[in-house]
């Protein structure tokens, strides 16, 4: 059974044009997968519909046998924040928490292990050079500090499941590197699964799979 | 759920932000603390004017405002209230109903009222000297107790009383008293005051003076003399101290029982005499009222009351107003910050997580608020009786 499986999909946002379908899409667990297509085409709402923050018209979704448009919303919450690792495109950080606050927020508000949880944040914090910055405020960070917090807090409390949309878009080539290194090394080794929206086509040769994204619009 | 992780994110929020927080705080310090400081602060005038009205049966004065006359002859403010002639005590007296105590509140030292009246004063109000000795001489004086100590006043000392016209040099001119004796504490508006002999006050006014021996003086100081009638000229000179030296000159021109008073304190001997004296004064022709200082306070502690009653329905909505924007700074806030809840919720926050994190933070600015609404009315019951007296002297 795959551990991400997509059947069916039929996604509109209400009163748009555009629309969403995928017949189907599959990932295994340790089998990064790459999100592909030009702007404006769905990458962002498909990688949004398999997070479980949008609820498709039609079809399935599926993580880890479980079926997330089926699921109360409290129950999805509570699966997101326990299960799911999220990149947004834009951070979405919590400007007044510092950076070591806002990599164990999924923690605080999950129950996890806050010493065992710190220790990680702060070897992904290290990886990703930031670790200088641990009680600095996230409001002050710069766009770059700030996509790096936001993959590492992705990944603080080990989530079976990452979603990145474009981790690497305001990165230099080095951090991007290193940003990449650090989000396949994590999946291959925890066998999670990492679905990653991008633009860059030197990322594409990275990922086992890809999945190229076309919308439409009526 | 975990509270735990609520309350951090609103703490962090809230410390963080601390000019907004502050400010929402005061605001709900301000609507908390104003109404009881006030209460606090009646509740302290109610007190201190009722425990001197309560140990002051009757006061005469020359028929006017009842406030007036209360407020001279309880507090010693100078009032705009016409005297009455020293035979009208005389009067009182010869009736036998009551001790009659005088005052002739007119003058001050420098802004301390300066009061005239009989030694009769000092048991009456349960007044003792904490040094020296009472007023025994004409220029004497014996000084309230927090005057003494704000002035540096002791026994033995001196002060001056304070010319009413600085360039009017047919004024009253200042005299040169000598302290007699300095008051122990009581509390009351005794403390702030100069007392002097009723004689000494009349000396301050004018109506009594010392000056050289023209008969003895020889040639140099007189201008002309004629039958039993010595004229001086202008180098005469005008005592402005009593002394062992020169206190055989001073003398008082006129008739005495028509020399001037502020008002009289009577203490009648008995409940029959108190309606005796009320009743004698009921007559609108007669030119003095006789006021009991107890009905008159509760007179005006009513006045007092329903301006509260006023001044808290204009508070209460400055406060909706407060309260209100304090609110609506919340909410601008909440809805700034809906990028970041959004997060919290896509994160996968509970949406109950969520409200008892907006529900916290409001309740933090809520407690800090009425911390310092505490402390204010706190601040506000320790001075209350200091700030009334404040307000009765000034």
């Amino acid at each position: 059974m795959s551990a991400l499986r997509v059947q069916n999909l039929s996604f509109a946002y209400p009163g748009g044009s555009f629309r969403l379908e995928v017949k189907a899409l599959e990932a295994g667990a340790g089998v990064p997968l790459a999100i592909l297509g030009p702007s404006g085409e769905g990458k962002t709402t498909l990688l949004r519909l398999l997070a479980g923050l949008l609820r498709p018209q039609a079809g399935e979704v599926a993580l880890g046998g479980e079926s997330l448009p089926g699921m109360a919303d409290g129950r999805l919450r509570e699966f997101r924040l326990r299960r799911t690792g999220l990149v947004f495109q834009d951070f979405a950080l919590l400007d007044y928490l510092t950076v070591g606050e806002n990599l164990l927020l999924p923690l605080r508000f999950g129950g996890g292990d806050l010493k065992q949880g710190e220790e990680r944040a702060r070897m992904l914090a290290a990886k990703l050079q930031m670790e200088r910055f641990w009680r600095q405020p996230a409001g002050s960070l710069s766009q770059g500090e700030k996509q790096r917090v936001a993959v590492a807090r992705a990944l603080v409390h080990r989530p079976a499941f990452v979603f990145a949309d474009e981790p690497t878009a305001s990165l230099d080539l080095r951090r991007r590197d290193a940003v990449m290194e650090l989000l396949l090394e994590d999946a291959r080794e925890r066998q999670a699964v990492l679905a990653v929206v991008t633009h860059d086509a030197e990322l594409v040769p990275l990922f086992a799979r890809h999945f190229q994204v076309e919308g439409t619009r009526s | 759920m975990r509270l735990g992780p609520v309350f951090s994110l609103a703490w962090r929020y809230t410390v963080r932000h601390p000019v907004q927080s502050v400010l929402l705080a005061l605001a709900v310090a301000l609507v908390a603390a104003v109404p009881v400081s006030l209460r606090l602060v009646l509740d302290s005038a109610e007190k201190a004017f009722l425990a001197r009205a309560a140990a002051t049966p009757q006061l005469v004065g020359a028929r006017g405002s009842a406030l007036d006359l209360l407020m001279t002859g309880l507090y010693f403010k100078q009032q705009p209230l016409p005297v009455i002639p020293m035979r009208q005590m005389e009067a009182l007296r010869g009736q036998k109903l009551a001790r009659v105590i005088p005052l002739y509140v007119r003058f001050q030292a420098q802004g301390a009222p300066i009061v005239g009246t009989h030694l009769d004063y000092f048991p009456y109000r349960g007044l003792a000297l904490a040094e020296g000795g009472m007023m025994t001489r004409l220029g004497d004086c014996v000084v309230g107790a927090r005057l003494a100590r704000q002035r540096g006043v002791k026994a033995g000392g001196s002060l001056f009383s304070t010319q009413e016209q600085v360039f009017d040099l047919a004024g009253i001119y200042p005299l040169k008293m000598r302290v007699s004796g300095v008051l122990e504490a009581s509390g009351t508006a005794d403390d702030d005051a100069v007392f002097v002999d009723l004689k000494t006050a009349w000396l301050i006014e004018g109506l009594a003076h010392g000056h050289d021996d023209l008969a003895a003086g020889g040639s140099d100081t007189v201008l002309k003399e004629e039958k039993g009638n010595v004229v001086g000229n202008a180098s005469v000179r005008l005592f402005n101290e009593v002394t062992a030296g020169n206190i055989g000159s001073f003398h008082f021109h006129g008739d005495m029982g028509g020399y001037p008073l502020s008002a009289l304190l009577l203490v009648p001997k008995d409940e029959k005499s108190e309606a005796l004296l009320a009743g004698r004064f009921l007559d609108k022709d007669s030119s003095l009222q006789l006021i009991r200082p107890l009905e008159e306070v509760r007179k005006l502690m009513e006045t007092l009351f329903k301006m509260e009653r006023l001044g808290l329905v204009l508070f209460g909505l400055v406060s909706a107003g407060l309260l209100g924007a304090g609110g609506l700074v919340f909410a601008l806030s909440f809805r700034m910050r809906r990028r970041q809840f959004a997060t919290l919720a896509d994160l996968g926050v509970s949406r109950r997580a969520l409200v008892l994190t907006k529900l916290c933070e409001v309740a933090l600015v809520a407690v800090l608020g009425l911390a310092l609404a505490g402390g204010l009315s706190l601040a506000a019951w320790l001075n209350a009786e200091p700030l009334v007296k404040l307000l009765m002297r000034g």
